[in-house]
């Protein structure tokens, strides 16, 4: 049995481990708190396309179900409503099924927000992270909007196209069916197939106002130039990859209970289990978040591109596979 | 029959596809920041040799193909069939056509253990083995003492194919050919 080995070389770690100590050093300069929270909570990801690990625990409670973290997001925001401030953290997160080329069910999320920044500054510290890790200048960084991306490669307008039309063209994008599918799974397969991969090829692509269906934790707001509803939330691409994933917070407790309702309704209708709610995290913001700016990168990828590995397993010590 | 989900997909499973027998070639999950996930496939079916590109929504799953790999040896052709024998002493014969044969029938040789792909127990493709030795049987007459690189000339093996070899190889001598890519190798 060979695979006892890490899957990544000495050389590798020794490099990663030079990475990691700079991202310190980039937010201990800027006056950033580093945190360690929970891995394991009481509560897990509502999200539908997110599966949480749990497991049984003996705690002062009795027996309990705590589920591994699929990002430290809840907690942070916990600390932020307690009035922490600025606060970041590299946090071992998982999603279960997530294995290939730039997944692994366990891996490194540097999450970190910002109180009182508006999405804007948060992009720009963001890329000056990247750059920061990043061996060569990778290029100038460019702001897309979804809408735009879906007009340039695929010719249409993904906020109003036909649904059934929009069925057909990613039907036959992904020679699949998806005659039945949801208008998002439609708008992620052309997303995930067309767009993504023409991403981040002559720099750093910042893609912004998402539609509205997909705010996930973000706050909404109406597009200035058509009035439509958009997300108020970015995704950072470099080499067709996702590093980056921000938010303009949502701080509206009635508003965050609402899409955990929602996420469990679609959950039941997908046949997926339910997720239990993270009462303290709607207690948190019942109490008062500081609005602001949140955003999560995939610390892996980004030690991928800079040390120019095409697999994330090359730079984990080792990955699920092995571990 | 078992299904395979798409987490289970690896290069290499054997599964059915719009009615043939596939072989996994590739499997990459996909998915955007927030949203749907899904896997990109690459199959090879196994009856046309062609590769396939899929996209399949995770957990999706596919049939698996009863589709095994035997070690079988070349006994002879009756003209419409080629015929093969088991090597694990049970004398077992299986018959093959020329459309499963596809391009392996220039690497025929009596004797030869070949690897015969079976779906549901018919054989659906041959597979020379990597390195097999082969007599020249016809050629231009050989350079003496022109044993330097360069230079090639076409030669006919017993098998039938036709493979560039050095100016200094006779007819007669048998070679070792590299199957995968119809290359001498040298002399065996």
């Amino acid at each position: 049995m060979n695979d006892w080995q890490p899957s990544a070389t000495l050389d590798t770690l020794r490099r990663r481990a030079a990475l990691l100590a700079r991202v310190r050093a980039f937010f201990t300069e800027r006056d950033v708190l580093e945190v360690e929270t929970p891995i394991l909570g009481h509560a897990g990801s509502t999200d539908v396309h997110l599966a949480s690990l749990s497991c049984q625990a003996r705690t002062p409670a009795g027996a309990e179900t705590l589920w591994l973290q699929t990002s430290p997001e809840f907690h942070m925001k916990r600390l932020l409503a307690a009035g922490a401030g600025p606060v970041f953290q590299i946090a071992r997160s998982f999603r279960d099924g997530e294995v290939g080329r730039r997944h692994n069910i366990e891996f490194s999320m540097l999450e970190w927000y910002r109180p009182g920044w508006s999405l804007d500054q948060l992009i720009e510290e963001t890329q000056q992270l990247i750059r920061t890790l990043l061996p060569d200048d990778p290029g100038p960084t460019q702001r897309h909007r979804y809408r735009a991306l879906f007009a340039r490669e695929l010719s249409i307008d993904p906020f109003v196209v036909e649904l059934d039309a929009l069925r057909r063209l990613a039907s036959a994008t992904g020679g699949l069916d998806m005659s039945t599918a949801e208008r998002d799974d439609c708008l992620d397969l052309l997303m995930s197939l067309v767009i993504e991969p023409t991403l981040g090829r002559d720099g750093i692509d910042v893609v912004l106002d998402y539609p509205a269906s997909q705010a996930a934790l973000a706050r909404r707001h109406r597009d200035p130039e058509d009035g439509a509803w958009v997300a108020s939330r970015f995704e950072v691409y470099l080499q067709g990859l996702e590093l980056a994933n921000g938010y303009d917070e949502l701080t509206d407790a009635q508003e965050q209970r609402a899409r955990f309702a929602e996420d469990n309704r679609a959950r039941a209708q997908a046949g997926l289990p339910e997720v239990d709610v993270d009462q303290r995290l709607l207690a948190a913001l019942e109490a008062g978040m500081p609005e602001g700016s949140g955003v999560a990168l995939g610390l892996d990828r980004l030690i991928q591109l800079a040390l120019g590995k095409s697999r994330i397993d090359e730079v984990m010590a080792f990955a699920t596979p092995r571990c | 029959m078992a299904n395979y989900s798409t987490n289970e997909f690896k290069g290499g499973l054997k599964v059915m596809l719009d009615g043939d027998p596939c072989a996994i070639v590739e499997n990459e999950y996909v998915k955007p920041g927030k949203g749907q996930a899904f896997n990109r496939v690459k199959l090879r079916n196994l009856m046309t040799g062609r590769v396939w590109e899929r996209t399949f929504k995770s957990g999706d799953s596919l049939e698996s193909a009863d589709v095994m790999d035997l070690d079988m040896e070349y006994l002879y052709t009756d003209g419409d069939m080629w015929h093969f024998m088991k090597t694990d002493g049970s004398f077992e014969q299986y018959a093959v056509e020329k459309k499963a044969l596809g391009d392996s029938d220039k690497w025929l040789k009596e004797q030869v253990v070949y690897t015969i792909t079976l779906w549901n127990d018919n054989a659906i493709s041959v597979t020379p083995p990597n390195f097999i030795e082969l007599e020249v049987v016809e050629t231009d007459p050989g350079l003496k003492g022109d044993t330097a690189q360069g230079g090639s000339k076409p030669a006919t093996l017993s098998s039938g194919a036709v493979v560039r070899v050095p100016l200094f190889i006779n007819q007669g001598e048998v070679l070792k050919i590299d199957t995968r890519k119809g290359e001498y190798v040298s002399r065996a």
